[in-house]
């Protein structure tokens, strides 16, 4: 197993891109994909220099949770762009702390709260400790903070342990 | 063949419709909030909802409508979804940098410059990463 698939996650991950690129469902299609997704891990396995542990279950869920939160949060900023004037609106700097400790969770982390409308990760503090984020309307800055920690970094401490 | 089905030509016009008001109301949200930072928000919903909306439009135009198996759209999703952050990312630290160094011919708007971070480290725009953190790659 750990020896023809050293990454079995970016295996199956080259398999689904390849498939979805060549736009073509076939059985030969299907054995390039097997070819190139069993190959490339195979070769470039030397160069990668850490393999992060990814839970692959509760990704899939996080994945739907987000897609989830992106829509919802798309019409509750398209409500604020709309119908909230400029002088209502209450824009604030959001300092999160982070218990996140890997490069690759701090970057899906950061990366979720840039999709999510109404928030964009802005830095990163030197110590890596802090996430420094913009919210478009935040009356009540700690709920937000208290918000982004529950929905997002919990999980995804359990899909990075 | 008698064209597509009306069920899928409906569903499709609906996404578009509905992408299309998304990107507008971006574009409206670019043009009309106050500063840089808080007009960084209307481009993700064009980006996102925007953008997946008429992208699922074709996807369902072609496999329900013309029977024609179709994913390259979830690739463009997918793509668009990984790079948008990075490139919000980026105009944001640029941001920083300029209402530090006083460059900025932009407003500070009405949040201002960020507090620094509890702690003696700064931003990670203004102070390189602390060796062992996460952000520190001089050692790979």
């Amino acid at each position: 197993m750990s020896r023809l698939l050293p990454h079995p996650g970016l295996s199956a991950l080259l398999v689904v891109m390849w498939m979805v690129m060549v736009n073509d469902l076939t059985f030969g299609t299907l054995f390039l994909a097997l070819v190139v997704g069993v190959a490339v891990p195979l070769f470039t396995a030397p160069w990668w220099p850490g393999r992060p542990r990814v839970r692959f279950l509760p990704a899939l869920a996080y994945a739907g949770v987000v897609v989830w939160d992106i829509i919802i949060a798309n019409f509750q900023v398209a409500a604020i762009i709309l119908f909230k004037s400029t002088r209502d609106l209450r824009p604030a700097w959001l300092t999160v702390p982070l218990e996140l400790s890997t490069p690759e969770a701090i970057t899906v982390f950061a990366g979720t709260i840039s999709l999510t409308p109404g928030t964009v990760s802005a830095d990163v503090s030197a110590c890596g400790k802090y996430l420094l984020v913009h919210a478009l309307h935040a009356p009540d800055p700690a709920a937000e903070i208290a918000k982004v920690k529950a929905r997002y970094e919990a999980r995804l401490k359990e899909i990075f342990p | 063949m008698s064209g597509p089905a009306p069920f899928a030509e409906l569903l499709a016009a609906a996404l578009i419709v509905l992408g299309a008001s998304f990107a507008l109301v971006g574009s409206w949200g670019l043009v009309r909030l106050p500063s840089l930072m808080e007009r960084l928000h209307g481009p993700t919903k064009a980006s996102t909802l925007g953008m997946g909306a008429m992208l699922l439009a074709s996807v369902v135009w072609f496999q329900l409508g013309e029977g024609v198996w179709t994913t390259h759209e979830l690739l463009i999703a997918l793509f668009l979804f990984v790079t948008a952050p990075i490139s919000a990312n980026m105009i944001a630290k640029v941001h920083l940098h300029r209402l530090r160094t006083g460059e900025a011919s932009e407003p500070p708007g009405p949040t201002g410059p960020p507090p620094p971070p509890p702690g003696k480290a700064d931003w990670a725009t203004h102070e390189a990463p602390h060796q062992g953190t996460p952000g520190d790659f001089a050692g790979d």
